[in-house]
């Protein structure tokens, strides 16, 4: 066999090869630049500065709430959306999926500067709500992202478990409470995993709808990157890539699915 | 289910939608008013369309992010392709490996990504020119590349290989026959993916670039902070959301009418 | 036998993966024109032998001869023989013609030409596109899909695929035409046609075929020869006559067509002790050998009650068709019975059954022997990876143990017998399943199961690939996960060596 397989397998070289370079060794680098100082001095200085500083707790805590405050409006709006579309509710709910995806075919800051705009306009000013208005952002942004997981497990829940939850005498609260949710659980947990962690460490949003008066995870790396800080950024890498880890711990065990942007066309 | 129920999912999704377009429709709206800001009404116009196709700078942007959108999806889809064969094929270990370091990248923060690019290029002095833009991108949709292609991969009937070896055809003859025609889809989903991720991409570009090289979102990252949108965009948005149009329902109908005809 | 034309022959041929033995040194010839069957249920090592045929996989060791000439390293694509796989593996982006011209595209066919020097060369073209209609046309033929070319692969019937499948592999004329349980994904009725038609196909093409399949009635139907094969060994090679009538052993017997099998004593001079009854045989063995015994349902006749050789008690009667299934018991026995009479059940009854129908085998194992085994230092011994209760004091006759777990002997020796290497006898009976993994010493996997009229015969294997046979009155599952446990008193010791090596001073 080893003949036959060894032209099919050696093609994936090339690809080792680049993730090596470009995705391991980088990764690797952020590790050694986290834990060492300008002179290459192995330090845990930067650790402790970053978490000696008043303001990088804080930028973690809000972080933290609006990662949870996002992920938890997107699943309560989300949620119905896709459940209504999954039980043909509407006509045509691929289509009306396809709708609800479309806005992402437009540019991302464009969007986003689109709905500060339109904020602005209404009299929801960033400079003056920038909490409201990010808020807002993240919701306007990441909400396909929870509601195409969601119909995808929930299309394929198998029907006949619901009117045997019925048969066997539930109501429809019950039959939702007992039978319904918990089978689209792996469906929320892993359209939580989308919003949670991209919420965390993005910036841009925060960054056009609250007129940078908010610093999130992501800005405080994109500040240190502005000012070629590369140590004492690659400690906040470190940090965001510990949290990720977790993050991935904790649903490890949920089937995954399909990433959002995969099942787009 | 009862009707009120209906009648409140119908509202509260078209609701939803509606909050969802309210951004892009009131640029598209005034897109056809010379105003300075949205909310301001200076009387129709379809003046600032021609501003932006004169505009050099904008159109020298749009190039760009078409240029590096392309280049990148392309490098990706070759690399992708013959990475998802090669790990497909691999021995068990191999392929976890490779597999594991696939998914590095997919729920890795883009920002730390990024960050760990640039520390690789400071590292060994290299200047952020094009190829390093380039680069950037195809680390970020390189493993969705793989990811698309995997599930024809598995879906495959593993035999079909060995009956065009068994039938006298040389392993790169079954590749390109056999192999290539069941994962098209695959890689054509993957080529359009990349193409979307990397026009929709900021953080990367931003991270990887020669400053002096824009693409459409370091442009309008730049606008934003000076204020409201450049009215041109506007005019850019209408042009983006039509064209994305056009190409989703070609798509759409293409794929209907080849499951039709498959019936 | 003869070995003249023999077109394919393996010889002492093993796979094995990652330390599992699939294929374990199998040597069989083919003859040309021959149709031969792979038999065996699953996981026996028949496809992975197809494979090494085939090319796609290569022998560990041994080597395959195609016309006396090793192609054990040539490629798939190079050796003379085509496949029809199990879910047909047609090429779905490709229409019909072009699936069964797919090999004939491929092809080069030498042809003569005199050069400038008026020298013969042997030169070699691809075959024109009137070629390729012409044999395409005729495989289609063959298989009964003419005017097919133009379909979609998946606009056609499982049965219309599976014709495809042949087409496209024998239109490139191999010399020999393996087959995977081709027939696996057809229903009942369909299966039984096509039987008919490969058997037909196989006699105007005049190819050898190599068939695989876990149908024995199948391959009792359509092959010139069949080998059985179980855990990747050859069981036995014959006609399915001979397969049928002379079973090697109990586990071709039970695994072709109904039998009833027995354990009997073989009491010298013709005559076998089962069933409670010496019976007159034609086959020779030593005397008061333990043997296995089959009987095939259809041998045992009815006699007029109490005049017959055995008497017992119809209990269950089931209508079959063309026949009745009945069962006796003889005593705690049962005895099936397929007849076409008509016969009361619930009474007293009474069968003969003609020597030369009275089949007898070799017992392969009379007990369990552990070879490897030896003792803890808890006077326990080792079998398997498990350490089991045991009587250290057979080793020494008369001897007792002391407080300290040394044997004394009669003589007043001690002796300490840790690590000692033994043998260990465990009979088949003396064996307990436990149906939980924990509950016993040592678990595993329960290979196979033969019913031997009275008792079940099941063979447990561990991780490591030791067997323990056991005798139970008990149905298992074949595959369940069970734990064994042995009584102390039933495990029989010897030393390998001299005892003297451990005696302790």
């Amino acid at each position: 066999m080893s003949r036959i397989k060894f032209t099919r397998k050696w093609l994936a070289f090339p690809y080792a090869v680049f993730m090596i370079l470009f995705v391991i060794i980088p990764l690797v680098l952020i590790l050694t630049y986290a834990f060492t100082d300008a002179e290459g001095n192995f330090t845990f200085n930067n650790l402790l500065t970053f978490f000696g500083n008043g303001s990088s707790i804080n930028t973690i805590l809000v972080s933290f709430i609006i990662g949870v405050a996002n992920t938890a409006i997107c699943l309560l709006i989300g949620y119905p959306v896709a459940y209504f579309l999954a039980h043909r509710d509407l006509k045509m709910p691929a289509v009306m999926m396809l709708l609800f995806i479309m806005p992402m075919w437009i540019n991302f800051v464009l969007r986003t500067a689109a709905s500060r705009d339109l904020l602005f306009w209404i009299g929801i000013n960033g400079g003056e709500y920038p909490y409201l208005a990010t808020m807002i952002g993240m919701v306007y942004n990441y909400l396909p992202f929870v509601i195409l997981p969601l119909y995808t497990t929930m299309t394929k829940l198998d029907y006949s478990q619901i009117e045997a939850a019925s048969d066997l005498g539930a109501r429809p609260r019950q039959t939702f409470t007992k039978v319904i949710l918990p089978m689209t659980a792996p469906g929320i947990v892993s359209a939580a995993t989308m919003v949670f962690m991209p919420t965390m460490s993005s910036f841009v949003i925060s960054d056009v709808m609250g007129e940078r008066k908010l610093s999130l995870i992501g800005n405080s790396i994109q500040l240190y990157f502005d000012q070629g800080l590369w140590h004492m950024g690659s400690i906040v890498a470190v940090v965001m890539l510990l949290l990720i880890a977790v993050g991935m711990f904790a649903t490890k065990n949920v089937q995954k699915e399909d990433d959002v942007r995969g099942t787009m066309l | 289910m009862k009707k009120p129920t209906r009648i409140f999912a119908r509202v509260f999704v078209w609701a939803m939608l509606i909050l969802m377009y309210a951004p892009i429709l009131v640029l598209m709206v005034f897109s056809f008013t010379e105003a300075d800001t949205i909310g301001v009404w200076s009387g129709f116009s379809v003046n600032l369309y021609p501003q932006l196709f004169q505009d050099e700078e904008l159109m020298t942007v749009v190039l760009n992010t078409v240029l590096v959108a392309l280049a990148s999806a392309a490098v990706s889809t070759v690399l992708g392709t013959m990475g998802a064969i090669g790990i497909h094929y691999s021995r068990r270990k191999m392929k976890a490996a490779l597999e594991g370091v696939s998914q590095i990248p997919v729920m890795n923060a883009e920002i730390v990504t990024a960050l760990s690019l640039t520390v690789l290029f400071v590292y060994f002095g290299i200047q952020f020119n094009f190829l390093t833009l380039l680069i950037g991108h195809v680390v970020l949709t390189l493993p969705f590349v793989v990811l698309s292609i995997n599930p024809k991969l598995q879906q495959m009937d593993p035999n079909i290989y060995e009956a065009a070896l068994d039938l006298g055809a040389r392993p790169s003859h079954a590749l390109r026959r056999i192999i290539l025609p069941q994962i098209m889809p695959g890689i054509f989903s993957g080529f359009l993916l990349s193409v979307t991720l990397s026009l929709d991409d900021y953080i990367i570009t931003a991270f990887t670039r020669d400053t002096s090289f824009s693409t459409l979102s370091t442009y309008v990252y730049g606008a934003t902070a000076k204020g409201a949108l450049p009215p041109t965009l506007r005019a850019l948005t209408t042009v983006i959301f039509v064209f994305a149009l056009i190409i989703l329902v070609v798509i759409n109908v293409r794929s209907y009418r080849k499951k039709e005809a498959a019936r | 036998m003869n070995k003249e034309n023999v077109i394919i022959e393996l010889v002492g041929v093993s796979k094995v993966y990652n330390e599992t033995v699939a294929v374990d040194d199998f040597n069989f010839y083919v003859k040309k024109g021959e149709f031969v069957s792979f038999l065996g249920p699953s996981g026996c090592g028949k496809t992975t032998t197809l494979r090494m045929i085939a090319g796609f996989e290569r022998p560990t060791e041994g080597k395959i001869l195609l016309n006396g000439k090793d192609i054990s390293e040539l490629p798939p694509y190079e050796r003379p023989v085509n496949t029809v796989f199990q879910k047909y593996a047609l090429f779905p982006h490709l229409d019909v013609y072009d699936n069964v011209a797919f090999g004939l595209k491929l092809k080069k066919v030498p042809y003569e030409e005199t050069d400038r020097n008026g020298n013969k060369v042997t030169k070699y073209r691809k075959l024109t596109k009137k070629e390729i209609d012409k044999k395409v046309t005729e495989a289609l033929k063959i298989v009964d899909l003419e005017e097919f070319e133009w379909r979609d692969i998946t606009t056609l019937s499982g049965g219309q695929q599976q014709r495809i499948a042949i087409a496209r592999a024998i239109v490139n004329e191999p010399q020999i035409l393996l087959l995977d349980e081709p027939l696996g994904a057809l229903d009942l009725k369909m299966r039984k046609e096509m039987q008919l038609e490969l058997k037909e196909m196989h006699r105007k093409l005049g190819i050898t075929f190599i068939y695989v399949t876990h149908d024995q009635e199948e391959a009792l139907t359509m092959s010139d020869t069949i080998v059985v094969m179980k855990d990747g060994q050859i069981q036995q090679i014959g006609t399915p006559e001979d397969i049928y009538n002379e079973p090697k052993n109990a586990f071709v017997a039970d695994f072709i067509g109904e039998s009833n099998l027995y354990e009997g004593v073989y009491m010298g001079n013709r005559k076998v002790r089962f069933l409670n009854h010496i019976f007159d045989c034609v086959d020779d063995f030593s005397a008061n050998e333990k043997v296995n015994v089959v009987v095939r349902p259809e041998d045992v006749k009815f006699a007029e009650a109490g005049k017959g050789m055995i008497d017992g008690v119809l209990t269950s009667k089931v209508f079959k068709g063309i026949h009745y299934e009945y069962v006796m018991m003889v005593g705690r026995n049962e005895v099936t019975i397929q007849s076409t009479k008509n016969v009361e059940i619930n009474v007293p009854v009474s069968v003969n059954i003609a020597p030369d129908l009275i089949h007898i085998m070799k017992k392969d194992m009379l007990s369990n022997v552990y070879d490897d085994a030896y003792i803890d230092n808890d006077n326990r011994v080792v079998i398997a990876g498990g350490a089991f209760d045991c009587d250290v004091t057979q080793l020494i006759p008369g001897s007792v143990l002391d407080e300290e777990g040394y044997v004394i002997a009669p003589d007043g020796k001690k002796y300490d017998f840790k690590d000692a290497d033994v043998f260990a006898d465990v009979a088949f009976s003396d064996i307990e399943i436990v149906d939980n993994e924990d509950g016993g010493v040592v678990c595993g996997r329960i290979v196979s199961m033969i019913y031997l009229g009275n008792h079940y015969q099941v063979l447990i294997r561990t991780e490591d690939d030791e067997d323990f046979v056991v005798a139970t009155e008990y149905t298992w599952n074949e595959d369940d996960r069970v734990s064994v446990l042995i009584p102390a008193d039933k495990i029989r010791l010897k030393l390998r060596g001299e005892a003297s090596k451990y005696v302790k001073n």
